[in-house]
Order: structure tokens, then C-alpha cells, then sequence
């Protein structure tokens, strides 16, 4: 008789975490395809950063720099918002929810390893606004900045893929949770300092984005980029991992609800 | 066949604005949206010190919405259709596809005309923008003249798109470039010499010239001449590819794959 894995045995975990999240994203990301991809997760980004750019020089508001680094940390939320959305809410949208949430397997190493493949996707598509910026625009960065900038780009990555997870678990209850995704993408373009000094904003539209991820991070790698050390931004960069975990617990906590009250009132897979 | 064509304009029209209005995708793209941008735009040029800009902006971001829907929309209107099984109905109909699918195309654009009037109550609500028109008659016939314009653009984008099985792809990697060229928020004379003949061929560049000049001032009968001469080649354009279309769906019974 073959002798099954426990479900929290350290194997099963790295399996469920790492595999899991691969053939979720597979899946269930919907631009995985050549073409979707390079026009959605690259193309996409690189014109939002020319067109801010452009906006911003005739609108005098600031130079090339504070635009490069505000929109190619924002465009990781094409892989963070709705990449996110879409591996955790396109189980109910596609039927496999019921059959997943019937397994042992331990929901944190479910939730959590379908972050992994989305966060290196966002990372991807932040470097490329980078590039796009260094090639098109007057945008220059010291070699000596990328390390720390990586650092930064990394935990902003990830802080906006825990607000992507939030709207995915809400997509296991809502009807239209892709709405939700598309008015935050583009709310993150008002509130989180992308194209604004958020202290120029009115204070209750700082103090949303304050409260956001993005803001700390773009504010951080704009520093960085300007020739700051990595120890100067520190407070910021805490502030955006805070922020990042406080987004991504309350979105398990949620996960597990909708989870519970799903099994309780037979309404998992129902619109 | 003749004298039923405006009845099926008419239906078609009004049947897809009233299914275009219940969605809350084109509801996003076509007040919400808009309204984020032009308080982006608001907050860039009154931080960056550009003044007397907000009416200017205003239409520009409505105009943008107008682009907006009309790209998701018609860029995705026949693989809608096929997706839920009426495009071989609407073919097989007595009518020919054209005239089914030109009011699809012409809501998409006219649901525009919500961006414009949600941006402009924006404007006049949120940021006392004054809305006072130079010329009252010749705005309101911009106002059509720029949905035809565009409705007909996505005629030519619907029966494009249609050749490419993730036309989606196409809409999403299309929206910036053309607010970015047309001059909808950004004057073409600030981007490389180049865009500016690309400008000229795209209806936007000079729907927004229409409104704009109507609105704060200039000459826009030239712009609304453009419009309606943009409309004719677009038309006779998407006439001929979804005949070709047509054609080749029919020859490799391919009008049901998705």
C-alpha cells in the first residue's frame, strides 16, 4: 500500500507552494499566450510611460526621471492586480474551485505560491518600463543604484501583488470582481504618487494613498534613483512591506472565510 | 431590402447602446476611466502651473473615453458574436453582415458621448470648470460628426481584428498609443515630427479638434469636414474587409471557431 504525504509534511508544502502556483498561473492567467502577452504585459506598459512622460512635460510638472520610475513600478500591477485577481478568483470562474478546496492540501501554501510566479511576472514587466525609459527617454540611472533599487522594486512588487490577492479572494464572493481590478489599476495612477506628488494631492485622496501599496515604494526608488543610499529609504521601503503583508493576511483571512461560509451555504462555485 | 435598412440601423443602434449601457466594463471605460484621467491631467498641469487648461482637458479625457469604447468595443465585436453563437445567425440573415454590425460599431462610439458629458459635469462640478461655449450649433454637430467618425473607425477595427484570434490583445495594446498621437491631453507638435502624419488618418486627432474649437474657439468646420471625409474611407475600408471576411468564413467554415 503506497503510504500518502501528510499534507503538512515540508515536501508537500514546497510542492503544493511551488508546483501549485505554477500550474496556477498557467492556467489560469489569462495572458500566458505569446501575443496576449507582449501586447498586454508589454506594450501596454510601454505607451503608458510615454504618454505620462509627454503629458508631464507639457504640463511643466516634473522631468522624464519622475515619471520613468512612477509608471514602471505602477505596471507591475498588470501582473500584481489583475494577474493576481484572475489565478485566485478564475477557479470559481472556470469550476475548479470546489475540486481544489476538496484536497488536504494547506491553504496557506495554496494562497501564498500563487504569488510567487505573478511577483516574478511583475518584475519582469517593471524592468522592461526601466528599459523602455533609459532607451526612449531622458531617463538615466547610476550602476550603483540598481542594487538598491532592485531591492525596493522587489518588496513594491510584491506589497501591490498582497492588494491583487485581496481582490482575488473577493473575486471567490463577488460577481464582477474584474471591475474591481480594473478601477483600482487605474485609481493607483491617482492616488499612489505615479504621476503626482501625493502631498499635492487633496488630503483624503493622500490619505487613500498613503494607505496603499506603491506610494512608499515608487517614493523610495524615486530617492534611490536620485542617488540615495538604500539605508536612507529604509523607513519607506518597512512602511511598503507593512503595508504589503497587512493586504495579504487580510486577503487569507478573507480567502478562508469566503472558504468556510462557501462550504456552509453550498454557494462556492454559484454567481 | 432598401426600405427596411433604416429600421435596422435604428434597432440595431438602440438595442446595442441599451446592452452597452448595462454593462459595467463600458461603464468603467466610458465615465470612469475618463474621469481618473482628467483629474490625473487636472492635478499634472495645476501642480505643473499650466493655467487655463481645464476645459481643454476636460474634452480631451471625454474624447478619450470615446476612444476607449469604441476599441473594446468594436475591436471585440465579432468575436463576442461568435463566442455566443450568434454570429452565424447574423450572417445567415437576409441583410447583408454589414449593416448588422455598422450600429454595434456606432454604439460603441456613440457610448463615447458619456465620457464627454461625464467629464464635462466633472469639470463643472468638482473644479468650477466654466461651460461656456463659443459655438453652441457647431459643438453639437461636432458631437456626431466625431461618433461617426469613430463608429466607423471601429467598423475597420472590427472586420481587422476579426482575422486574429486574440483580437483582445490588439485593443488592449492600442488604447495609450492613440490618445498619445491623436492629441487628445498632449499637443502632437510636443511629440517627434514624425506621428504627426499618423495623427492625420486617426479620427480622434481631429474629432477632438472639432469639439475643442467649437467649444473654446477657432475654426472647426475643417475638423468636422475631416471627420465626415474620414467616415466615407472608413466606411468603404470596412466595407470590403468584411466582405473579405465574409468570404473567407464561408470557404473555411470557420465562422464558429473561436
Amino acid at each position: 500500500m503506497t503510504e500518502v504525504a501528510s499534507p503538512t509534511s515540508p515536501r508537500t508544502l514546497a510542492r503544493v507552494f511551488f508546483l501549485g502556483g505554477l500550474f496556477s498561473y498557467r492556467a489560469l492567467f489569462n495572458w500566458i499566450t505569446p501575443v496576449m502577452y507582449v501586447t498586454t504585459m508589454l506594450g501596454s506598459p510601454l505607451f503608458q510611460i510615454l504618454f505620462f512622460a509627454y503629458l508631464g512635460r507639457f504640463a511643466g510638472l516634473q522631468d522624464d526621471t519622475f515619471f520613468v520610475v512612477g509608471n514602471a513600478i505602477q505596471v507591475s500591477a498588470m501582473a500584481g492586480i489583475y494577474g493576481m485577481t484572475m489565478t485566485i478568483a478564475n477557479e470559481r470562474q472556470f469550476g475548479t474551485l470546489s475540486p481544489l478546496l476538496a484536497t488536504p492540501a494547506s491553504r496557506i501554501a495554496l494562497f501564498l505560491g500563487r504569488a510567487l510566479p505573478v511577483i516574478v511576472n511583475g518584475l519582469v514587466v517593471s524592468a522592461f518600463g526601466f528599459a523602455v525609459g533609459l532607451l526612449l527617454l531622458d531617463f538615466t540611472l547610476e550602476w550603483s543604484a540598481v542594487p538598491p533599487l532592485v531591492v525596493v522594486v522587489v518588496v513594491t512588487v510584491a506589497s501591490c501583488t498582497a492588494l491583487g490577492m485581496l481582490l482575488g479572494s473577493i473575486g471567490l464572493r463577488a460577481r464582477d470582481v474584474f471591475f474591481a481590478s480594473n478601477l483600482v489599476y487605474f485609481l493607483m495612477l491617482l492616488v499612489c504618487g505615479v504621476n503626482i506628488p501625493v502631498e499635492t494631492l487633496p488630503d483624503w485622496l493622500e490619505a487613500i494613498g498613503r494607505a496603499v501599496p506603491l506610494t512608499h515604494g515608487i517614493e523610495a526608488a524615486r530617492e534611490i534613483a536620485a542617488g540615495a543610499p538604500l539605508g536612507e529609504v529604509s523607513d519607506l521601503v518597512w512602511t511598503e512591506l507593512g503595508i504589503g503583508v497587512a493586504y495579504a493576511a487580510t486577503a487569507f483571512l478573507l480567502f478562508r472565510l469566503f472558504e468556510i461560509e462557501g462550504r456552509r451555504r453550498a454557494s462556492l462555485e454559484t454567481f | 431590402m432598401i426600405a427596411i435598412v433604416p429600421r435596422l440601423f435604428w434597432v440595431g443602434w438602440k438595442f446595442h447602446l441599451k446592452g452597452l449601457t448595462m454593462s459595467s466594463f463600458f461603464l468603467l471605460v466610458s465615465v470612469i476611466q475618463p474621469l481618473i484621467f482628467a483629474t490625473i491631467a487636472y492635478y499634472m498641469y495645476e501642480a505643473g502651473a499650466r493655467e487655463g487648461t481645464l476645459l481643454y482637458v476636460a474634452l480631451g479625457a471625454g474624447l478619450m473615453g470615446m476612444w476607449s469604447s469604441t476599441l473594446f468595443g468594436s475591436g471585440g465585436a465579432i468575436q463576442w458574436q461568435r463566442w455566443q453563437g450568434t454570429l452565424e445567425l447574423l450572417i445567415g440573415a437576409p441583410p447583408p453582415f454589414i449593416f448588422t454590425l455598422l450600429p454595434l460599431t456606432l454604439a460603441t462610439a456613440s457610448i463615447g458621448l458619456y465620457s464627454i458629458v461625464a467629464t464635462l459635469l466633472w469639470g463643472g462640478l468638482l473644479f468650477d470648470v466654466p461651460l461656456s461655449i463659443e459655438h453652441p450649433f457647431l459643438f453639437a454637430v461636432s458631437l456626431p460628426a466625431t461618433a461617426l467618425a469613430l463608429g466607423l473607425l471601429g467598423l475597420v477595427l472590427a472586420s481587422t481584428f476579426v482575422l486574429y484570434r486574440q483580437a483582445s490583445a490588439f485593443s488592449n495594446l492600442l488604447e495609450y498609443p492613440v490618445w498619445l498621437v491623436s492629441g487628445l491631453l498632449i499637443p502632437i507638435s510636443l511629440l517627434p515630427g514624425w506621428v504627426e502624419p499618423i495623427s492625420w488618418v486617426l479620427a480622434p486627432t481631429w474629432g477632438v479638434k472639432a469639439v475643442r474649437e467649437s467649444a473654446l474657439g477657432g475654426e472647426p468646420l475643417f475638423a468636422i469636414g475631416m471627420c465626415l471625409l474620414l467616415s466615407a474611407i472608413y466606411l468603404v475600408i470596412g466595407w470590403f474587409s468584411m466582405a473579405n471576411f465574409e468570404r473567407l468564413a464561408r470557404k473555411q467554415a470557420t465562422l464558429s471557431l473561436t
